[in-house]
C-alpha cells in the first residue's frame, strides 16, 4: 500500500507540472517573448476587472526591468480594492481557483487560470517565487512570497510579513521570469497601447526594458456601467458545463434545478425540457448518469426558449472607443458604431467598431487591424478569427480604399473591432482569436459596413478636394510646353505668351476648381 | 494656303485669344459617322460644317490641345526644311516631358497619330502636305513604265516583288502605259499568284494589292490611272463585312478622311468578286467561315450606309450573306486549283463585265 500511495503521489506531482508543459501553448506561453506578454496581461487584465468589479477608476503601472541574459523582472501595481490576506495564496499559486469560472458574467479574465499560471511559469523558468503585495482598505499592507507546489497544486508561504505601502489600496505583484523583449504589433507595447484604447477610464503608466516610460492617461473620469451577473442560458450551455453544474447544485430536483440554476426557465420550460429529455421532474441532479445528461441536453436542444436577456452586456460606447482611439492613433477622420446586443448560441453579445482614417498613417500597407474582447487586445492568430474574416469578405473598395479579393484593405486606416460578451467565443484557450460564428460575423460586417459608409463619405470628399485642387495644377503643367510651342510656330516671346496664360488661370483659379475649365461659349465634347 | 502659313494662323489665333484673356481654342471638324453624309452628286462621303471646340482650358481638352500644337510645331519645321519623314518620326521628335511634372506630353505613338489625324482636319491638308509620309504602301506590276525622282521604272521588270507603292505618288510621270483595265486586290497573297501567273502579261491589265484597307499612294495611284488613262478599276476583296467595307472606303472615301474624299475617293471603282452570286456559281459553300457576332453586327452597320441603301445590288448582297450566315476568302477559289484564279475566274468575271452597283 505504501508504494501504491507514493506512486500516486508522484503521479499527481507530474501532472501539475506536465499539465502546464502539455498546455503551454494554449495558455499562452509558446515562447519567451510571448510568455512576457502573457504574464503582463493576465496580470493588467485582473486589475483591471478588480478595479471595475470595486468601482475604482484604475491607475496602472507596469514596469519591465531586463535582469541579463533572457531573464525579466515584471513588477505590476495597481490601486484595486487588494486582496483580503487569506485569499492571496490560492490566486496567485493555485491553478483553476478562482471566481469567474462559473459566472455569467461580462469579464476579462475568465478560467481563473491566467494569473497562476504566469506564478508557475516564472517559477519553473528561474525558480523565484511570486513576490505579492497587497493593500485593502482600512488594513496594513501584506507582502509575501508564493510558490506552487507542484505536487499537491496548493500554495507555498515562503515569507509573509506587514509592510508600509503608501497607498490607500492595491497589488502589486512582482515576477522573475524567462522572456524576450521585442517591439511590433504583438509585444507588450501594442498590448498596453491598446488597452489603452478600450480602457478610456484607465491611466496606465507604462516602462519598457529601454527604460522609456509612456504615460497613458484616461479621457474619462466615469467608470463604465457594471456588467450584471446573469445565470447561464440552457441553449448557451455545453455538457461539460452542465455536467459540474448538476454536481454542485443545492437544487434537489430536475425542475428546481433547471429553474433556478438557468435563466429564462419557468416552470412549463422545464416540464417541457425534462419531457423532451424522458427525465422525470422530481430527479434528482447529482443521481444524473452520462447517458441522462447527454438526453437532457438534447431535450434542451428540443425546447424552444426565449433569448436570454441582453442588458448584461456593456459595451464600451461609440463615444469612448473613439476617444479611446483618438488617443493613440494620430488620424484625421475618426467614426465608430456600436450595435444592439445579438444572441449566439444562447449567449449575448454586442459588436462595436471604430475607424481611424489618414493622418500619420502609412497609405501603401495593409489597414492596422485592433482586435478586442471584452475589453482586451487580442494580438495573435489574426488570420484565423472572425474579425479577420469579416473584414476581408467587406467590400472597402465603396470606401475609397484598394482591396484585392480576400485580402485586407490597403490604406492609412486603422480598423478596431471590440466584441463584448458573458462568454466571448474563442478559438483557443489562450483567447487569441474569435471563432468563426455566423451571428458573429454578421454583426462585425454589419458594424463595418455602417463605419465603412461614413469613411466612404469623407474619403470620396477627400478625393473630390483633391482633384479640385489637380485641375488648376494640370493647367499649369501644360502652360510652360504650350507657351514654347507658341512661341516656336509664331516667333512671338515665350515669356510673355506665358504671362498671358498665367494671369489668365490666376483670374480664373476659383472658378477652375469647381468646374472642368473655362468656357468657351460653345463648349461641346469630342 | 501654304502649310507654314495654315499653321501660323492657327498658332497666332491661339495668341489673340490669350491677349483677349479669352480661352483659347482650336475647332475641330467632327470626324464621326453622323457628322458625315453622302453626296450624290460627287458619289463620295463629305463631312457637315459641324466641329468641335478644342480648348486649353478645360480638363478634358488641355492634353490633346497641347498635343496638336506639338505635331504643328513639328510639321512646320519639317515643312520649312523640305524633308518627309513617318509618323513614328515624328513622335519621337516631338515626345517630351512637361516641366517639372511627371507627365509625358505623349504616352505612345497612338497619341501623337491622334493628333496628325485631327490637325489634317483642322487644316484641311493631307498629312504628305505636313511633311509626314504614311506607312509602306501597296504593291503593282504592269506594262506600265513610269519615272520617279529620276529614275526610271518599268513595272514589268521587277521580278517576284513588283514595284513598292510610295505614299506620295503625286510627282510620277506615266512614261507608257499598256493597260486595259487594273484590278485592285485586298490580298498581297493573290497579288503574288497573279503576279507569279504572268496575268497583266496575258490579259495586259495592271495588277495592285496592298494589305487590308487601301492607303493614300494606292488610292491616289488608281486615281490618277482611272482619271488620266481612263482605265476601268475592278476590286477583288474577300466576301465578307470588312472586305465590302475595304470596297467601300476605296470608292467613296472614309467617315475619318471625309474631309479630303475629293481627293482620295476612286469613284470609278468597280466591285467584281468575290459576290455571293460567285459563291453559288463557283461552289465556294464549302469553304465557308462562320459568321462571329461582330460580323453580323458590322453587316447590319454597312447596311444601312446612306451610299449602299440606295442600292438594290448591294442589299441582295448583304441580304445573301445574312442568310449564310457566313464569309469567304478571296483564296478558297484555289480550292479547285491553285491557278483556277488566274485562268477561269478573273478572265470569266471580266468577259461577263458583271458588277455589283
Amino acid at each position: 500500500m505504501g508504494i501504491a500511495d507514493e506512486l500516486a503521489k508522484q503521479q499527481r506531482a507530474v501532472s501539475i507540472a506536465e499539465f502546464f508543459e502539455r498546455n503551454r501553448h494554449l495558455l499562452g506561453f509558446d515562447n519567451k517573448k510571448k510568455a512576457l506578454l502573457t504574464v503582463v496581461k493576465e496580470a493588467v487584465d485582473n486589475s483591471l476587472d478588480a478595479c471595475e468589479e470595486a468601482k475604482i477608476l484604475p491607475q496602472i503601472t507596469v514596469e519591465l526591468i531586463h535582469m541579463g541574459e533572457d531573464r525579466y523582472r515584471v513588477i505590476i501595481e495597481d490601486n484595486g480594492p487588494g486582496i483580503v490576506q487569506e485569499h492571496i495564496g490560492r490566486v496567485f499559486a493555485k491553478l483553476l481557483y478562482g471566481s469567474k469560472f462559473h459566472s455569467q458574467r461580462q469579464q476579462r479574465g475568465q478560467q481563473g487560470i491566467g494569473i497562476s499560471a504566469a506564478c508557475l511559469y516564472a517559477q519553473l523558468t528561474t525558480g523565484r517565487p511570486a513576490k505579492i503585495t497587497s493593500k485593502v482598505e482600512g488594513k496594513k499592507a501584506r507582502y509575501c512570497e508564493l510558490r506552487l507546489d507542484t505536487k499537491t497544486n496548493e500554495p507555498q508561504l515562503l515569507a509573509e510579513r506587514e509592510v508600509d505601502w503608501d497607498c490607500e489600496h492595491g497589488v502589486r505583484i512582482e515576477l522573475d521570469l524567462e522572456a524576450q523583449y521585442q517591439g511590433g504589433s504583438q509585444s507588450v507595447d501594442a498590448y498596453i497601447k491598446q488597452t489603452a484604447i478600450v480602457n478610456p477610464h484607465a491611466t496606465i503608466i507604462y516602462t519598457n526594458p529601454k527604460a522609456e516610460q509612456l504615460i497613458l492617461t484616461r479621457v474619462t473620469q466615469e467608470l463604465p456601467p457594471q456588467a450584471k451577473e446573469i445565470k447561464p442560458h440552457p441553449h448557451g450551455i455545453e455538457i461539460g458545463v452542465m455536467q459540474k453544474m448538476l454536481e454542485n447544485t443545492e437544487h434537489t430536483t430536475m425542475q428546481q434545478f433547471l429553474m433556478n440554476d438557468f435563466c429564462r426557465v419557468g416552470a412549463g420550460t422545464a416540464k417541457e425540457i425534462l419531457s423532451n429529455a424522458l427525465i422525470q421532474v422530481k430527479a434528482q441532479p447529482k443521481s444524473l448518469r452520462a447517458q441522462d445528461i447527454e438526453q437532457l441536453m438534447k431535450g434542451i436542444a428540443k425546447t424552444k426558449i426565449i433569448a436570454p436577456p441582453t442588458d448584461c452586456i456593456v459595451p464600451i460606447g461609440e463615444e469612448l472607443l473613439e476617444a479611446g482611439l483618438q488617443k493613440e492613433v494620430t488620424a484625421e477622420f475618426y467614426c465608430s458604431k456600436t450595435r444592439t446586443p445579438e444572441i449566439y448560441h444562447g449567449i449575448p453579445f454586442v459588436v462595436e467598431v471604430a475607424l481611424a482614417y489618414g493622418g500619420t498613417q502609412r497609405g501603401d500597407n495593409a489597414v492596422n487591424v485592433l482586435r478586442f474582447a471584452n475589453k482586451v487586445p487580442l494580438l495573435y492568430q489574426m488570420r484565423s478569427g472572425a474579425v479577420y474574416k469579416s473584414i476581408v469578405e467587406t467590400g472597402w473598395r465603396t470606401y475609397g480604399l484598394n482591396q484585392s479579393t480576400n485580402q485586407l484593405p490597403v490604406g492609412p486606416l486603422t480598423i478596431a473591432v471590440h466584441l463584448a460578451s458573458v462568454w466571448p467565443p474563442f478559438t483557443s484557450e489562450a483567447k487569441e482569436a474569435l471563432a468563426n460564428y455566423p451571428q458573429i460575423i454578421k454583426e462585425i460586417k454589419l458594424a463595418l459596413q455602417e463605419c465603412g459608409r461614413k469613411l466612404g463619405r469623407y474619403v470620396n470628399k477627400k478625393k473630390k478636394a483633391r482633384a479640385e485642387q489637380e485641375r488648376v495644377s494640370v493647367f499649369e503643367a501644360y502652360t510652360p510646353v504650350c507657351a514654347e510651342l507658341l512661341s516656336e510656330i509664331t516667333g512671338e516671346s515665350k515669356v510673355r505668351i506665358e504671362q498671358h496664360m498665367t494671369q489668365m488661370l490666376v483670374k480664373n483659379k476659383e472658378f477652375i476648381m469647381k468646374n472642368k475649365g473655362i468656357p468657351d461659349g460653345h463648349e461641346k465634347e469630342n | 494656303m501654304d502649310t507654314k502659313k495654315k499653321i501660323e494662323e492657327l498658332a497666332k489665333n491661339i495668341i489673340e485669344q490669350l491677349v483677349q484673356q479669352q480661352n483659347p481654342s482650336m475647332t475641330v471638324p467632327i470626324r464621326s459617322l453622323s457628322n458625315v453624309y453622302f453626296d450624290k452628286k460627287s458619289q463620295t462621303l463629305q463631312i457637315h460644317e459641324n466641329a468641335s471646340t478644342r480648348s486649353f482650358y478645360n480638363v478634358n481638352h488641355v492634353r490633346k490641345f497641347v498635343q496638336t500644337l506639338a505635331v504643328a510645331a513639328g510639321s512646320k519645321k519639317l515643312v520649312e526644311r523640305d524633308i518627309t519623314v513617318s509618323i513614328r518620326d515624328l513622335y519621337y521628335n516631338i515626345k517630351r516631358t512637361l516641366p517639372n511634372t511627371k507627365i509625358d506630353l505623349l504616352d505612345s505613338q497612338t497619341e501623337s497619330d491622334k493628333a496628325i489625324e485631327d490637325l489634317e482636319a483642322i487644316t484641311g491638308l493631307p498629312r504628305e502636305r505636313l511633311g509626314l509620309i504614311a506607312d509602306a504602301s501597296g504593291t503593282v506590276s504592269g506594262k506600265v513604265v513610269i519615272e520617279d525622282s529620276g529614275d526610271t521604272i518599268d513595272w514589268s521588270k521587277l521580278g517576284s516583288g513588283g514595284w513598292a507603292i510610295p505614299s506620295d505618288v503625286e510627282n510620277i510621270t506615266f512614261k507608257s502605259v499598256k493597260a486595259k483595265y487594273v484590278i485592285y486586290m485586298e490580298k498581297q497573297a493573290v497579288w503574288h499568284r497573279l503576279h507569279q501567273d504572268r496575268y497583266w502579261d496575258k490579259h495586259n491589265c495592271i495588277i495592285m494589292a496592298s494589305k487590308g484597307q487601301a492607303p493614300r499612294g494606292v488610292r491616289r495611284l488608281l486615281i490618277r490611272l482611272s482619271e488620266e488613262f481612263k482605265l476601268p478599276i475592278y476590286v477583288l476583296t474577300d466576301f465578307d463585312p470588312w472586305g465590302f467595307y475595304i470596297y467601300s472606303v476605296l470608292k467613296y472615301g472614309s467617315i475619318n478622311l471625309a474631309t479630303q474624299s475629293d481627293t482620295l475617293a476612286v469613284t470609278g471603282a468597280q466591285f467584281l468578286g468575290i459576290t455571293a452570286d460567285d459563291i453559288e456559281h463557283y461552289g465556294l459553300k464549302k469553304h465557308f467561315i462562320k459568321f462571329k457576332d461582330v460580323d453580323m453586327q458590322r453587316i447590319g452597320q454597312l447596311e444601312n450606309y446612306d451610299w449602299f441603301k440606295a442600292s438594290k445590288a448591294w442589299q441582295r448582297q448583304f441580304k445573301l450573306m445574312r442568310s449564310y450566315k457566313a464569309k469567304a476568302e478571296i483564296q478558297s477559289l484555289s480550292n479547285r486549283d491553285i491557278q483556277f484564279i488566274t485562268n477561269t475566274y478573273l478572265p470569266e468575271k471580266i468577259k461577263k463585265q458583271q458588277f455589283v452597283e
